[in-house]
């Protein structure tokens, strides 16, 4: 039987991982992920969990160590933030390139400078081009579903990618929610032992990741075609998880009545919860609106994404992060997703929540306000940088 | 066709002979006394000592110069390679 408990949702995680059953887990402590790593480390010393624990000495330790052991075939767990993950970056990509499935947790928090522990999106967006598959996660039930899911998805022989699942610092990780804690018997039926393609093994040795000379552009090639099949599996899995567990929180996406919106509000992580409320809201004084969460951001869901907001009139983006120079980075790949396309709905890109700055149902309902406006004047600002504060800049 | 990851047998990097990369090769001279210490500095893996004697391997040594600059009996010389 599954038990349902008041948790907080690191331990949720480490909970889900534990269920995973992970040959090797290594990491460096950072806020705000520690929890997840301290409570997994307390379940190895406990003999909860049979995995070799290791704590590096830096993350890029940690993900050079997981990238090791994923190489011999075995089950690999990691996890950072912010500072953390860049670390990282160059391990990733060659995670990444040499299809090792390494599932990591992007615990959201912005980069320095300023140093700062708050959430935003700035950390795992840096990440997005590294080939690693990123999800980002709504609340903490999902984040314990999403890590269950991930392990199938990146051991996939089809995929064989690294898989970040991506959870808003604090908000998800130090809140507590009441929780499903599936049974060890059914995660174990739903995912079996990882069998590697290749495996690194002293009496018949591999090079991975050897020299290649003209090559690049194949293997760049391979990488990307295995992210588009991902689009396919993410959902076949969600299916599966379904079945077996009872719950689904969406594939690639989730729209929230979105059918007949005019304005369709598009984010993704844990403000999507404070937009559903918005909604409801809203929804009772008879306004059109709806909200698409954008689950997996890598792979992007271009055509579902254009078939759930092609009605509509304006599409609001949230993005909890910046491209320096050039603006919000979801808003940049939704525009991308409908240029091509007949009548494309306007796009307002909105950058909100940076640095932890709350997003609470007044901004959602300002940004709702001013794509009304917008729809009147057909007029769209390119970059609206929601509530800043003006006087810190005079 | 290409594995994923790029990944291969091991050893193929004996095919590629970098030596040929070398703008200054290094020479035993007399004063070498086989200690071995070059061999455990060499980057390359290019100097097994055998009978006290140091031995090089032209095909793959780099000319770096590593052996040279450790060696406590400045043994060894680094002369410009003339191709």
């Amino acid at each position: 039987m599954s038990r349902t408990a008041v948790m907080e949702g690191s331990f949720a995680v480490a909970e889900a991982v534990k269920a995973c059953r992970p040959e090797v887990i290594a990491a460096y402590p950072i806020s705000p992920q520690t929890h997840i790593i301290e409570e997994l480390s307390k379940y190895v010393a406990d003999n909860e969990l049979s995995s070799k624990y290791v704590r590096a000495d830096s993350e890029f330790s940690a993900a050079s160590i997981v990238y090791g052991s994923s190489g011999t075939g075995a089950r690999s767990y990691t996890a950072s933030s912010s500072q953390g993950l860049l670390l990282m970056t160059e391990v990733l990509y060659a995670m990444a390139g040499t299809r090792l499935p390494v599932v990591l947790t992007g615990v959201n928090r912005t980069v320095s400078a300023p140093i700062t522990i708050q959430p935003d999106h700035q950390d795992t967006m840096a990440l997005r081009d590294t080939g690693v598959i990123q999800i980002y996660v709504e609340n903490i039930q999902e984040a314990y579903a999403t890590h269950i899911q991930a392990f199938k998805l990146a051991e996939d022989h089809d995929i064989l990618l690294p898989v970040m699942v991506c959870m808003d610092g604090w908000i998800l990780t130090h809140t507590f929610e009441p929780v499903k804690i599936e049974e060890q018997e059914l995660v174990d039926k739903f995912l079996p032992p990882f069998v590697p393609k290749y495996r690194l093994d002293p009496k018949n040795p591999l090079t991975y990741g050897s020299y290649g000379d003209d090559e690049v552009p194949e293997f760049r090639y391979m990488m990307h075609f295995a992210m588009e099949k991902a689009k396919t599996k993410i959902q076949l899995i969600a299916e599966e998880y379904k079945e077996i567990f009872g719950d689904y929180f969406g594939g690639l996406t989730e729209a929230y009545k979105c059918e007949d919106a005019e304005i369709i509000l598009v984010a993704m992580g844990s403000v999507i919860g404070t937009i559903k409320e918005t909604i409801d809201q809203l929804r009772s004084e008879g306004k059109k609106v709806g909200v698409l969460k954008v689950r997996t951001y890598r792979p992007f869901p271009a055509e579902e994404i254009f078939e759930i907001v092609k009605n509509a009139k304006i599409v609001a983006v949230i993005d909890k992060s910046i491209s320096v120079g050039q603006g919000g980075q979801l808003a940049t790949d939704i525009k991308a997703a409908l240029i091509n396309k007949k009548t494309p709905p306007l796009v307002y890109s909105c950058i909100a929540g940076m640095g932890g700055r709350e997003v609470n149902i007044n901004t959602v309902k300002y940004i709702i306000n001013k794509s009304e406006n917008s729809l009147i004047t057909n007029q769209v600002p390119d970059i609206d940088y929601i509530e800043i504060k003006r006087q810190y800049l005079e | 066709m290409l594995t994923i990851g790029a990944v291969c047998e091991a050893g193929k990097s004996r095919l590629n002979k970098t030596g040929s990369w070398r703008d200054y090769y290094p020479e035993i001279t007399a004063k070498c006394t086989g200690c071995g210490i070059c061999e455990l500095f060499c980057p390359d893996s290019s100097i097994t000592i055998i009978d006290k004697k140091c031995i090089i391997n032209y095909d793959y040594c780099k000319g770096c110069g590593i052996c040279a600059n450790e060696c406590p009996k400045t043994a060894i010389l680094m002369k410009e390679e003339r191709k």
